[in-house]
C-alpha cells in the first residue's frame, strides 16, 4: 500500500527561497568567521601536530629489554608461528650458540627480524609471547627508502623497543616463590 | 587605422588577458581557501619555494597558499596529455579551445577603467557592447556540448545535453533582465551605461529585480552551483569533462573561471557603476594617472567582491534538480523579467 507523505505547504515567503538563502549565507559566514578569526579548525596539520595515542594502541611491534638491560626474548618462536602475515623470522642460536643475557633463561635469538612491510600490527605476537618480550608500541609511521631497510633486525628492534617497565612477570614469580618458601611452617 | 591605436590596443589586450588569467589562477586558490574556511578546514598552506621561510612574511604567504596556483599550473602543464581511446579526435581537441575562447573574448568590451592619458581603458569601445557580450556568451555552450559529444561516453553526453538546455534557457532570462537597464539608460554602449550611473546613481537601485535575475542567470551561465548540472560530480562523474585530463581539462577550468570574471565584470558594469565611486571624486573620467589607476582598482575591487559571492554561494547551496532548474528558468524568471520590462517601460513613460 503506498504511503502518502504529506509535504509541508510552503507559504509565499518560503516559496521565494530568500529566507533559506539568507539562512545559508549566515551559516557559512559564521563558519568562515569561526575558522578565520577564532581558529576553530577541525584540520590537524599532521607532521607538526600528532595524535596523543591512547594506552593499548597497537603500533609497530618491538622487542623489549628487562630492567637489567637484558634481552627478554628466549627464541621460543611462538610469535613466528602465530604471525598471520609471516612477518617475523627468528634464527635460533643453535646448540653451541650464544647464551642468554639473563641467567634465568636458556637462550636468546641469534637473529630476530620483523618485516615491517608485511606486519599488520595485529598484536598476536604480543599476546602469545610467554616472556613478555615483544610489545606493540606507539610507532605507526614507519618509512624507509628500500624494502631491505624495512626489515628490522634484532639490534634495531631492541634499541627501538627500550625497556617496558611495570610488567615484570619474572619478578612477580620470584616474589611468589619467595613467599612460598618463607611460608610460616607451623610446628 | 593608425599605428598608435594598434600598439595601445595590443598593450591593453596583453595586460587585460594577463590580469584576467592572474585573477583566474588566484580565484581557484580563493575557491579552495574559502571552501576550506566555510567547512572549518585550513586549505592549501604548504606549497612554497624552499627559500620562503627565510623571507619576513614568507611563512604567512605560504600559509595563505600564495604559491599553490603556480604549482597547480605547473602540474597541469607537465602532466601527460592523455587521449582516451574511442573519442572523436577532432572535436575532442577542439572543444577546450572553443570553450575557452568565448570566455576570454567577453572581457574585450568591458570598460575596466576611465582613461589613462588619452587612452580609454577598454579594449573595444563598441556601441553594441551588451549585444556583443550576449552573442559571445551564447557561444560558450558550444564548447561544453562539443566536449560532451566528443568524449563518446554517456556521462559527458548527459552533461553536454544538460548544459545546452540550461544555458539556452537562462540566456533568455538573462537577456530579458538587461532590457530594463537599456530602457533606463537608452544606450547599448557599456561606457555610456557607466557614465549614466555616475550622474544618476547605481542602476541596482533602479532595477533591483533585473539585477537579481541577471545574477542568478549568470550563475547558471557559468555552470556554478546551484546550477552546476553539466558538471554534477556526484551524479555524472565529472560531467562534460569526464574524459579530459591535464591541460585540456585545465582549459575548461580556465573557461569556467574566466566566465566568472566576465560575469562579475558585467554585473559591476551594468548594475554597480563600473569603475565609478560616488565619493572621493571618483565619479568622472580621470584627469591624472593616479586617478586612472584608482578607477581600475575600484573596478577590480568591485569585481572581486562578486567573484567572492560566486565562490561563497557555491559552498552554500545544494544543486537544483533538472526539472526545478527548467521550472525556475522558464516559469519564474522569464515571466518575471517580462513583467519587469513592462513595469519599467510604464514607469519611464509616466515620468517623461
Amino acid at each position: 500500500m503506498p504511503v502518502v507523505v504529506n509535504r509541508k505547504v510552503l507559504t509565499f515567503w518560503e516559496k521565494l527561497y530568500l529566507p533559506a538563502i539568507v539562512g545559508g549565507l549566515k551559516v557559512t559566514l559564521k563558519h568562515a568567521y569561526n575558522t578565520l578569526f577564532l581558529g576553530k579548525v577541525v584540520t590537524m596539520e599532521y607532521p607538526e601536530q600528532k595524535w596523543t595515542l591512547p594506552t593499548g594502541y597497537r603500533g609497530a611491534p618491538y622487542l623489549v629489554k628487562d630492567q637489567d638491560n637484558n634481552t627478554k626474548c628466549v627464541s621460543c618462536q611462538l610469535c613466528e608461528f602465530v604471525c598471520p602475515p609471516k612477518a617475523i623470522r627468528i634464527t635460533p642460536p643453535g646448540q653451541n650458540g650464544q647464551k642468554a643475557d639473563r641467567t634465568n633463561a636458556e637462550k636468546m635469538p641469534a637473529e630476530f627480524e620483523i618485516n615491517m612491510l608485511r606486519c599488520i600490527f595485529c598484536g598476536f605476537c604480543q599476546e602469545v609471547c610467554p616472556e613478555e618480550a615483544i610489545f606493540l608500541q606507539k610507532d605507526y609511521s614507519l618509512t624507509g627508502l628500500s624494502r631491505s631497510e624495512m626489515i628490522y633486525n634484532k639490534e634495531k628492534l631492541l634499541s627501538l623497543g627500550g625497556e617496558v617497565g611495570g610488567i615484570q612477570k619474572w619478578k612477580l614469580k620470584l616474589e611468589e616463590a619467595k613467599a612460598q618458601e618463607s611460608f610460616p611452617v607451623k610446628p | 587605422m593608425d599605428w598608435k591605436f594598434i600598439i595601445f590596443s595590443l598593450i591593453k589586450i596583453a595586460v587585460v588577458v594577463g590580469v584576467v588569467q592572474g585573477i583566474v589562477a588566484y580565484s581557484v586558490l580563493a575557491e579552495r581557501k574559502i571552501s576550506a574556511w566555510i567547512q572549518d578546514r585550513v586549505g592549501p598552506n604548504r606549497t612554497a619555494p624552499p627559500f620562503m621561510k627565510f623571507i619576513p612574511g614568507g611563512v604567512f604567504l605560504t600559509r595563505l597558499g600564495i604559491f599553490q596556483p603556480l604549482a597547480d599550473g605547473l602540474k597541469f602543464l607537465v602532466k601527460e596529455d592523455f587521449t582516451p581511446a574511442g573519442v572523436k579526435k577532432i572535436y575532442f581537441f577542439l572543444a577546450p579551445a572553443i570553450s575557452v575562447i568565448p570566455a576570454m573574448l567577453t572581457v574585450a568590451v568591458i570598460p575596466f577603467g576611465s582613461v589613462i592619458g588619452d587612452q580609454k581603458m577598454v579594449i573595444a569601445d563598441l556601441n553594441v557592447g551588451i549585444l556583443y557580450t550576449f552573442g559571445i556568451v551564447s557561444m560558450g555552450v558550444y564548447g561544453i556540448v562539443l566536449a560532451g559529444y566528443a568524449a563518446n561516453s554517456k556521462y559527458p553526453m548527459f552533461g553536454g545535453i544538460r548544459s545546452s538546455a540550461q544555458m539556452i534557457s537562462y540566456e533568455i532570462s538573462m537577456g530579458m533582465s538587461v532590457i530594463p537597464v537599456l530602457l533606463i539608460v537608452g544606450n547599448l554602449n557599456l561606457g555610456a551605461i557607466i557614465g549614466w550611473q555616475a550622474t544618476h546613481g547605481w542602476l541596482v537601485a533602479y532595477a533591483p529585480i533585473s539585477f537579481v535575475i541577471f545574477m542568478i542567470a549568470s550563475f547558471a551561465e557559468t555552470n556554478r552551483t546551484p546550477f552546476d548540472l553539466p558538471e554534477a560530480e556526484t551524479e555524472l562523474v565529472g560531467g562534460y569533462h569526464t574524459e579530459y585530463g591535464s591541460m585540456k581539462f585545465a582549459l575548461f577550468f580556465l573557461a569556467e573561471y574566466s566566465n566568472m570574471v566576465s560575469s562579475s565584470a558585467m554585473m559591476v558594469t551594468l548594475f554597480f557603476g563600473g569603475w565609478t565611486l560616488p565619493f572621493w571624486g571618483l565619479d568622472h573620467a580621470a584627469t591624472s594617472l593616479g586617478m586612472g589607476l584608482a578607477h581600475i582598482l575600484v573596478f577590480i575591487a568591485k569585481m572581486l567582491f562578486f567573484m567572492i559571492v560566486f565562490i561563497w554561494v557555491r559552498w552554500m547551496f545544494p544543486r537544483f534538480r533538472y526539472d526545478q532548474l527548467m521550472d525556475l528558468g522558464w516559469r519564474r524568471f522569464l515571466p518575471l523579467a517580462l513583467v519587469n520590462i513592462l513595469i519599467t517601460a510604464v514607469w519611464l513613460w509616466l515620468r517623461s
